[in-house]
Formats: C-alpha cells, sequence, structure tokens
C-alpha cells in the first residue's frame, strides 16, 4: 500500500512470494537484489527452497526471516493414552484411527475444524487442501499446479479435495463439539482446537502458531495438555512439510539497507531473536539453536523445517495470483464447506478466475 | 529552512504548527484585506472567496473521480485498456450479480423498514411520560460505531450446538423455547437480512429523531381542528401527522439510504462477505485491496457512485422545495 502511495519503506517485511513477484513486477526501479553477504548467509543457513521462493526471474529480492510448519495434527496426549491410541504413520493409520475413534466413541467426532477468520475466511481450508495435495499428487505435480502448469481442477486436485472431503465433508468425522459439517464455516479458525479439551474431539489438522490460541493453562508438550504430530504422509518415509514464512524485500539501494538485510539472515540474529520473542517464532535457519526455542512444539516445527529428508513446500496460496491465493480459493472452499458446493464445481470455478498470463 | 522541514523532537514539531498557524492567520488576513480594497474588480472578489475551495474540490474530489472512472476501463495492475471488460464481468459473474441484487436488497429494505419503525415509535411515544427515555434508548445504538454494533451482532447470532453451552443470544433464546439451534450467518438470503437487521437497529434511532421533532412542529390548530372535526387517531396520523412531516420523511428516507449503499463495515466485520453477502462497497475493498483487481474495484466504485447520485438530486431538490414552502 505505501508502496502504491509513492512512500515505500527502506526494506519490507513480506508475507507471501506472490507480493514480491507483484512488487518486482509493478515497481522494477525500487525494488533491489539481496546483497552479497546476505546471498552467502541464504545459501549457508537456509535449506534451497526458500532461495527459490525468493526469487523472481532469476533475481533473488526476498530473504527469508521467520517460519513455521502447518504439517501438524493437535491432540490430547492423556486422551491417546487413556484409549491406548499410537500416533498414525501413514495417511491409512490417519483414517483407521479416526474410524477407531468412531467406533470407541459413538458421541463425539474425531475431528475439528473451524475456517472462519473475518475477511480471510477459507485459508484454514487451503491448507488442509495443500497438505493433501502435496502427500497424494507428491511435489513435482504440487509445484505445477503452483505455477498453473497444470488447470486448477486437473484430476489430482480434485483427487486431493476430494480426500479432504472424506474428514471435513465426513458427518461421521466433523464437527467435534461444534455442530454439523456446516459449523465448519462459520467456527473461528483460533476456537476450532478447543473442543479437544474437554474431550468432545480428538484432532485438529492446524500449524504451529495454533499453540498461541490455547488457554493460558494449557500446556503444550508431549507430555502435557496438548501437542501435535506431524500430518503423516502416503508411507512412513514420505514427508512432506507444507510451511510459510516471512521475507524481507529491500526497497532501496543503499549499503545500510543491504546490511540489515544481511543481518536478518544471519544465525546470531535468529538466536537472538528467539530468545526475545518466546513461544511461536521459529526460522528456517540451520543454525539456529533449538535450545533457544522455548517451546516444543516449535522445537518440533524447527525439526520438520530443517530435516534433510522432509520435502518443504510453501503455502500454495501465498504463492498463486492474489485473485486466486487470497481470493476465489479462500471463497470457493468456503462454499465447499458451506454449501456443499461439487468438488469439480468449485475447483473449475477457481479455474475460470485464474489471471490471464 | 531545514529546521523547519525535517522536524525531529517534539520542540521542533510545536514550533512548526505555531509558524504553520501564523502562516495560516496571515495568509487569511491577506485575503480578506485583498478582498475588502474599494477598488477592487468583482471578479477579483469572486476568485478570492471561491477559488480556495474549488481547488480543493478539483484536486479532492473531481481529479480521483476521473480516475476511478479511468481506472474502471483498465486491467487488475492498471497499465493497460481492456475496454468494458469489466463492466461485462460485474453484469454476468455470477457472484457479482449476487452482490448487486443484496445491495439492492438493502437499499430497498433499510431506508424503508428503518423509516417506518422510527416513525412510529415516534408516534407512539410522542408527549408520553416515558418520552425522553424511550427516544434515548433508541437513538443510543446511533453512538456506537458501527463495528462496535457489528462485533455485539455477531455475538448475539453466534452459532453452537444446541447439546452445548450457548454464546449467541439468539441461539440461547431458541435453545430455552426447545427449538433446535439455527447458523444464522450461513444461508443466503437469510443471512443477508440478519445482516440488514443491524443495519435497521441503528438507523431507526436517527429517524425517529428527526420524525419526532417535525411531528412536535406541527401547528397545535390544526391538530385541534381535526379533533373537532372528530378525526379518529389512526385518520389523523394518516391525513395529518403524515402530509405534515412529508419533507422530513423523504429527507430521512433518502439519507438512511445514502448511508446504506456506503455500508461496509457491518458485512465485513461479521461475514467478511462470505456466504453470499458481499455488496458493492464491501467488494469493491476486497477486489482492490486483498485480490489486487484494481479494475474492477474500480468498476463496482463507479457503480457506487452511479447509483448515489440520483438520491443525492433527489435529496436536494426536496430540501430546495421545502424551503421554497416556507
Amino acid at each position: 500500500m505505501r508502496l502504491e502511495s509513492g512512500n515505500a519503506p527502506d526494506i519490507a517485511y513480506v508475507p507471501q512470494p506472490g507480493l514480491i513477484e507483484r512488487i518486482a513486477n509493478d515497481f522494477p526501479d525500487q525494488i533491489t537484489e539481496v546483497g552479497e553477504q546476505a546471498q552467502s548467509n541464504i545459501d549457508e543457513y537456509y535449506n534451497e527452497a526458500w532461495r527459490g521462493y525468493g526469487t523472481v526471474d532469476d533475481t533473488l529480492y526476498g530473504a527469508p526471516l521467520g517460519a513455521n510448519a502447518k504439517s501438524f495434527v493437535w491432540y490430547s496426549p492423556a486422551a491417546f493414552e487413556e484409549n491406548g491410541y499410537e500416533i498414525p504413520e501413514t495417511w491409512d493409520d490417519l483414517m483407521a484411527l479416526s474410524d477407531q475413534i468412531v467406533s470407541d466413541h459413538p458421541d463425539v467426532k474425531p475431528w475439528c475444524a473451524g475456517i472462519e477468520s473475518g475477511g480471510a475466511t477459507g485459508w484454514p481450508a487451503t491448507d488442509w487442501v495443500e497438505d493433501v495435495m502435496l502427500r497424494t499428487a507428491g511435489p513435482e505435480a504440487y509445484d505445477q499446479w503452483v505455477e498453473h502448469e497444470i488447470p486448477f481442477d486437473d484430476p489430482q486436485v480434485v483427487e486431493a479435495v476430494d480426500t479432504v472431503g472424506e474428514i471435513l465433508r465426513n458427518p461421521d468425522y466433523v464437527n467435534g463439539g461444534l455442530g454439523e459439517v456446516q459449523s465448519i464455516a462459520t467456527t473461528p479458525f483460533g476456537e476450532a482446537g478447543l473442543p479437544i479439551l474437554d474431550g468432545s474431539c480428538y484432532l485438529h489438522r492446524q500449524a504451529s502458531f495454533y499453540q498461541a490460541n490455547w488457554p493460558e493453562d494449557v500446556t503444550v508438550a508431549e507430555d502435557g495438555d496438548v501437542f501435535a504430530f506431524f500430518l503423516p504422509g502416503q508411507s512412513a518415509e514420505d514427508r512432506p512439510v507444507l510451511g510459510a514464512g516471512e521475507f524481507t524485500v529491500a526497497l532501496a539501494d543503499r549499503p545500510e539497507v543491504a546490511a540489515l538485510q544481511a543481518y536478518l539472515t544471519s544465525p546470531e540474529w535468529s538466536n537472538e531473536k528467539a530468545k526475545v520473542s518466546g513461544p511461536g517464532w521459529v526460522s528456517a535457519n540451520s543454525e539456529l539453536d533449538p535450545a533457544n526455542l522455548e517451546s516444543p512444539i516449535d522445537q518440533l516445527a524447527y525439526e520438520l523445517l530443517t530435516d534433510e529428508d522432509a520435502t518443504f513446500r510453501f503455502d500454495a496460496s501465498d504463492l498463486m495470483p492474489a485473485a486466486v491465493g487470497a481470493g476465489t480459493f479462500w471463497t470457493e472452499m468456503t462454499d465447499w464447506i458451506a454449501s456443499g458446493k461439487d468438488t469439480q464445481e468449485a475447483l473449475s470455478a477457481i479455474e475460470s478466475s485464474w489471471p490471464a498470463e | 529552512m531545514d529546521y523547519l522541514l525535517g522536524a525531529d523532537s517534539s520542540t521542533q514539531k510545536l514550533v512548526v504548527m505555531v509558524v504553520a498557524i501564523l502562516l495560516f492567520v496571515g495568509v487569511m488576513a491577506l485575503v480578506l484585506f485583498v478582498a475588502e480594497l474599494p477598488k477592487m474588480p468583482r471578479w477579483a472578489t469572486v476568485v478570492f472567496f471561491l477559488g480556495p475551495a474549488l481547488l480543493l474540490i478539483a484536486f479532492g474530489l473531481v481529479y480521483p473521480a476521473i480516475n476511478t472512472v479511468l481506472s474502471s476501463f483498465k486491467s487488475p495492475n492498471l497499465q493497460e485498456w481492456v475496454g468494458t471488460d469489466n463492466y461485462v464481468e460485474v453484469f454476468t459473474n455470477p457472484s457479482m450479480r449476487r452482490v448487486l441484487l443484496n445491495t439492492l436488497l438493502w437499499v430497498l429494505l433499510v431506508p424503508t423498514v428503518s423509516t417506518a419503525i422510527g416513525l412510529v415509535y415516534a408516534v407512539l411515544v410522542d408527549r408520553t411520560r416515558f418520552e425522553k427515555l424511550a427516544k434515548t434508548l433508541v437513538f443510543l445504538p446511533m453512538a456506537i460505531s458501527m463495528v462496535g454494533a457489528s462485533i455485539i451482532w455477531k455475538f448475539v447470532y453466534d452459532f453452537k450446538p444446541a447439546s452445548r453451552p450457548q454464546t449467541g443470544l439468539a441461539n440461547q433464546f431458541l435453545v430455552w423455547l426447545g427449538l433446535d439451534t439455527q447458523q444464522f450467518l450461513l444461508n443466503w438470503p437469510w443471512n443477508t437480512l440478519f445482516l440488514i437487521a443491524v443495519m435497521v437497529w441503528i438507523q431507526a434511532g436517527f429517524a425517529m429523531t428527526v420524525l419526532s421533532a417535525s411531528i412536535k412542529a406541527i401547528p397545535d390548530d390544526i391538530i385541534e381542528a381535526a379533533k373537532l372535526d372528530g378525526a379518529s387517531n389512526f385518520r389523523m396520523f394518516r391525513s395529518v401527522t403524515v402530509p405534515s412531516i412529508r419533507p422530513a420523511l423523504v429527507v430521512v428516507l433518502t439519507t438512511v439510504a445514502m448511508a446504506t449503499l456506503k455500508v461496509f463495515d457491518i458485512v465485513y466485520s461479521m461475514t467478511g462477505g462470505n456466504f453470499g453477502t458481499s455488496i458493492v462497497a464491501n467488494e469493491f475493498y476486497i477486489q482492490t485491496f486483498r485480490t489486487a483487481q484494481r479494475g474492477v474495484g474500480a468498476t463496482l466504485a463507479v457503480l457506487l457512485f452511479v447509483m448515489v447520485v440520483p438520491i443525492v438530486v433527489y435529496n436536494v431538490r426536496q430540501m430546495k422545495l421545502s424551503e421554497e414552502q416556507r
């Protein structure tokens, strides 16, 4: 906004790679390539995927800052122990566990979800689809989908959305403690996991940052009141991680701006920031010392983000053009849940809203 | 000069403020002095008095308006001309048509319902013992910000399954009556009607206050003459009260209609425009700032302008008419 009004800051924190591309296209004179020092920091301390997400047309404009991992399922360790439930290792285990909960506890539902978020309603549903897309179609298809090399209503995407529907539109599985399937659309995402606390729901898929939404007297730890496990892949070896993060973009070509940007990519800064920020802040900097992360879920998220065997992919809705990623993808998924819209129909509507090249 | 332009500390800023005020007083004094000079030609006086206002209108209103109209014929990032594509999009896309239909519902229902409620209420409490208290109660919502009112009502409509403790007042009533809880904001067209209820709740107080004042201004001799002729209460209302306050009714109707067309806060904070509740002002915001479709956004702004203009014109003409009558 400040760019459009001609009053740009020297350095901007940008939460979406899609926005970096928009700035690069609309304000080519102001956006400045990441400086040498920062470039070498990024190569040294970050997974190469991050460089790709900060790059527009072979030029690196965005330097990674914070990060979060989204492929988590929240649960109550106590409830799992009581019922003898194991943390599922594969997608099939997860579905078997859901069925197990249905038959053990006919009065409650295994899953709870909520996608209401004011003007951004729908984003938790798009995260679901992205996470499942990574699992059912794989990272290559995911990249093609993001780049619009395959259409938005490609059969692989339909399959992913229908797989999500097996949980989110299954009246036997949702919506623990919150109502019918439709109530997912009107439940604020921040409240959606809370039924886990009173046992009216067992599983809630949400990012690591959901730790901030638990009441103050709830302990987030593996042996505490709530914790999260990795949303399993098709097999135990298949470990795709959906995540997101912020980037810094320099909008002024001055040495002190480049120096600041470089400092923000350094391990020193990440460690200091982790110490002062407390729970909820993670970066993907490989030299970040996990001991500086106060909360166990942050440590788990950090492990996933820097895991060599895990395949990291950035939140697709942040990469797609805003008309889709912050527009029809949200609204059509909301309709898909609220009014039971047909999967193919919803995806075709999104496809037709993709801006012409 | 640097000292004034690069003010950093509080003292510097205070000095800048004093200098600016002195400058303003000086310029105004000069303008007034020059304009009052006995030998000034008439045109110069006109320029001195009208010029500043015209300049401000040109830069603050006319220029942005023309710019918006031009933008409505351009691509999302305003770089290329696309002809009437944006208009075709707004009038053919099903979800956009829903937006237009909702806006029509709002602009038809809010002014009529809130004026009707305000009028009936004003007549009923007129000259009763509790008049002041009763009027204050209805007027109170006017004092709350739109966003505040929306958040209050969002809680009122809040949904929880009937088996669990309720947070929403409306659903709590349903539970007390032994009924199932309802999703008030989910299903069209009911959700739009429940949002409209919020705006009526806010605007009825305004209608009531203005109408009540003009009811009190009806000359006593007319009322007494009607009573002597044996008019019933209903006859009094229909043939004396309503015709006497007709100008005020028109002003209230049109003012509320204009406020309704521009309403954004209620939809934005209660549903975010989801579930088919979006209206033009909200959609304009979403298209321009969230999905970066600035061309379509400008088109919606132009439509909003086109819809408001006839109401404004009518409003102004009515005001002139009623002034001439006096």
